[in-house]
């Protein structure tokens, strides 16, 4: 059934009929092209192309670094180049991301398109506020470049504007100088929510990088118990001096059955034994040492094609960002229509974001977002639209990269930024040339 | 392992896949590079990658495989930009499946003139400038679709399988005067050469298949499976009788 068809995949296994065309010229590839992807790791549609449409440029073979200068850290590279290539050439001279998401298989493009955050938000804020420059092919066929002082509006909108604004071809970003490849880590289990709460706001101060890992099948007093993570890079003084060695990696072979993680009896035990072994290993309730860089930022990448442990009918994930404003028991009205559900969940991830960055459409506010794997069942439709209601009640909006489901009228309702960053897009793209399977869903878009 | 002087490297074919991969991983370890290809801009953006990866400029000269007067130059160019080569490899080639070839003669003609006459006219003027300076490495891109005739490959596996013998001799005549040759034979590698082909079990990536071939240019290695388990694969392949091989479809 799978294999008559071909399909282009979101990283949650839901596909579209259609296929990647690759070229090591991107430039040449973006003339025509309606949407481009790189590495394929958002959740949902945002990398696959319209209905009707069944081409979408993979940028992933035009990844040539352009320009480095160690004295301003200023790379420009190729938007398909991946994180994982970077890491692997800039740690060993002192450089690392000044932002990364939770795995390394990203481009420097879908890193734009995404805006991503991770575990510095709170002291550095989205990838895009580092970046100094893109290169664009619009909508008109023109290739132009765009920055804080040239074309910012399409600059603004680019960053975090999935894709939607034209082809991304380069990327110039200030790489953060780090003192070693290695972090020291300290890991705390919490017991619930207003203490992981006041966890992340305490180690946010000390610690550059912050995230937290939360049971949410547990119900009750202890709703929200987990671990707590903070790392910092390591001074020369304290860290190993030799260099960490590349990490192994395997990968699943095949899918696991559905029934195994997204089952309603069968993937509540299986998911909830996990959580118990997870927080229960944590045994002193602080622990402190170095850690690989690897295992710090990128866990899940030892596994390669993990996403195929849930199954042929695949899965979803949910994020959100709730406000400050909406005060620290939002997280638990939002977790509690979880637990109702049953939707068994892996490990939740939760972190203290700071304020909103320069692009238009970027996902973090100043708050606490929120994210979890939902497997796919009859009832994930209403499950993430009971969520959207709740998220929309506080005043809250949902990820963009992560999102298959979510309805249009709940996503306007939580974006009253839409609108600009529409009008932005009308002006460099007024035939609506440029577009996702998510903007059709979305942005009311032509299908 | 002992640290040895740094190779001095021409690569035709730098500008793409698994040439690409090797020009990488040598200029990253700190050998001298330098690049040939056809388009100009191409050049220059590889030229750019590979002098980040080296932290060194590199330089580039214009060697297009569809004119062999560009041959000499080019490797002279290459010569005198690195003061004496010691290796050059050879990535390049034109690839098309046996059903577009085999509806158009022109485009054959031009495969097997590119895959076949023009590289090995290619490996004698660079074998001829290794082994004036005593001897070097010649590594070239062969591939398994030269091993036996099969279906999906006829024309594309006749040209490789004829490099594979020109590269052969080539090894048993200049063995004694310092010249390693090293016949790469690459199973399917994800690259653009093969993007829109449906990847076989096995299927390898570029940076694999780099690490591999860098390994076998240190050791001097003759023959080259990569990925290895295409060792195996074209074993059994080449052992099949042919009323076997008239049947199935590779």
């Amino acid at each position: 059934m799978r294999d008559s068809e071909p399909q282009v995949l979101g990283w949650g296994r839901l596909g579209v009929p259609g296929h990647e065309v690759r070229s090591t010229n991107l430039e040449r590839l973006s003339e025509t092209a309606v949407l481009s992807r790189g590495l394929g790791r958002s959740y949902g549609d945002s990398s696959l192309p319209p209905p009707g449409v069944h081409e979408v440029v993979s940028t992933t073979l035009a990844d040539r670094l352009l320009a480095f200068d160690p004295s301003t850290g200023i790379l420009r590279a190729e938007a398909g180049t991946s994180l994982f290539a970077l890491n692997r050439l800039f740690l060993e001279r002192g450089f690392f991301v000044p932002v990364t998401p939770g795995t390394q298989f990203v481009t420097l493009g879908g890193m734009v398109a995404s805006d991503v955050h991770g575990k510095e938000h709170h002291v550095r804020g989205c990838f895009g506020e580092h970046v100094t420059e893109l290169r664009m092919r619009v909508a008109d066929g023109r290739v132009v470049t765009c920055s804080d002082t040239e074309n910012a509006d399409l600059f603004r909108a680019t960053i975090g504007g999935m894709g939607l604004t034209g082809h991304i071809l380069e990327v110039s970003v200030r790489m953060l100088r780090i003192r070693t490849p290695w972090i020291q880590q300290r890991s705390v289990r919490v017991d619930d929510l207003d203490a992981f709460l006041a966890a992340l706001k305490e180690h946010a101060g000390r610690y550059p990088y912050t995230v937290g890992w939360i049971d949410c099948l547990t119900r009750g007093a202890h709703m929200g118990r987990g671990i707590l993570m903070a790392g910092d890079w390591a001074t020369p003084g304290e860290a190993p001096t030799r260099f960490p060695d590349p990490h192994p990696r395997v990968t699943l072979p095949f899918e696991l059955p559905s029934a195994l993680l997204g089952g309603r009896t069968l993937g509540k035990l299986s998911v909830g034994a996990f959580n118990e072994l997870f927080f229960r290993r944590h045994i002193p309730r602080v622990r402190e040492g170095f850690v690989h860089w690897e295992s710090f930022f990128y866990p899940l990448d030892v596994v390669r094609e993990w996403n195929r442990m849930y199954g042929p009918r695949g899965f979803t994930q949910y994020q959100c960002v709730l406000p400050e404003s909406a005060g620290p028991s939002a997280a638990r009205r939002v977790l509690e229509i979880l637990t109702r559900s049953g939707s068994a969940s892996f490990l939740c991830v939760i972190k203290d974001c700071g304020p909103e960055g320069k692009g238009m459409l970027s996902f973090p506010m100043k708050g606490i977002s929120i994210a979890l794997d939902i497997p796919v069942r009859d009832d994930t439709q209403s499950v993430v639209d009971a969520l959207n209601e709740q998220v929309i009640r506080e005043g809250g909006r949902i990820y963009l990269t992560k999102d298959g489901f979510t309805r249009a009228d709940h996503f306007r309702a939580m974006e009253p930024r839409l609108p600009a960053f529409l009008e932005v897009r009308r002006k460099w793209d007024p035939s609506g040339k440029i577009r996702s399977a998510q903007s059709v869903r979305l942005f009311g878009d032509r299908r | 392992m002992k640290k040895k002087r740094p190779l001095s490297v021409a690569v035709l074919g730098a500008t793409s896949g698994m040439g690409r991969a090797i020009a990488r991983r040598l200029a990253k370890r700190g050998d001298h590079v330098f690049v040939l290809g056809v388009d100009r801009n191409e050049l220059e953006r590889t030229a750019a990658d590979l002098g980040v990866y080296a932290g060194t400029k590199v330089a580039w000269a214009e060697c297009d495989l569809l004119r062999p007067e560009t041959f000499g130059p080019a490797l002279a160019a290459a010569d005198r930009a690195l003061g004496g080569i010691d290796t050059v490899v050879v990535t390049a080639a034109l690839f098309a499946t046996q059903d577009a070839l085999e509806n158009d003669a022109a485009l054959t003609a031009r495969l097997l003139t590119a895959d076949f006459t023009n590289t090995v006219l290619f490996c004698e003027e660079a074998k001829r400038m290794l082994l004036a300076g005593g001897g070097g490495t010649l590594c070239v891109f062969s591939s398994v679709a030269g091993d036996r005739g099969r279906k999906p490959v006829i024309l594309y596996g006749a040209s490789k399988a004829g490099l594979t013998r020109y590269l052969e001799g080539l090894d048993h005549k200049h063995h004694a005067d310092g010249l390693r040759v090293i016949t790469v034979k690459p199973g399917f590698v994800k690259t653009g050469m093969t993007a829109g082909l449906k990847p076989p079990p096995f299927a390898g990536e570029p940076d694999d298949v780099a690490a591999r071939v860098v390994k076998a240019i240190d050791r001097g290695e003759a023959e080259v499976y990569a990925p290895a388990a295409w060792r195996g694969v074209m074993g059994v392949i080449k052992g099949m009788p042919r009323f076997v091989m008239r049947r199935v479809g590779f």
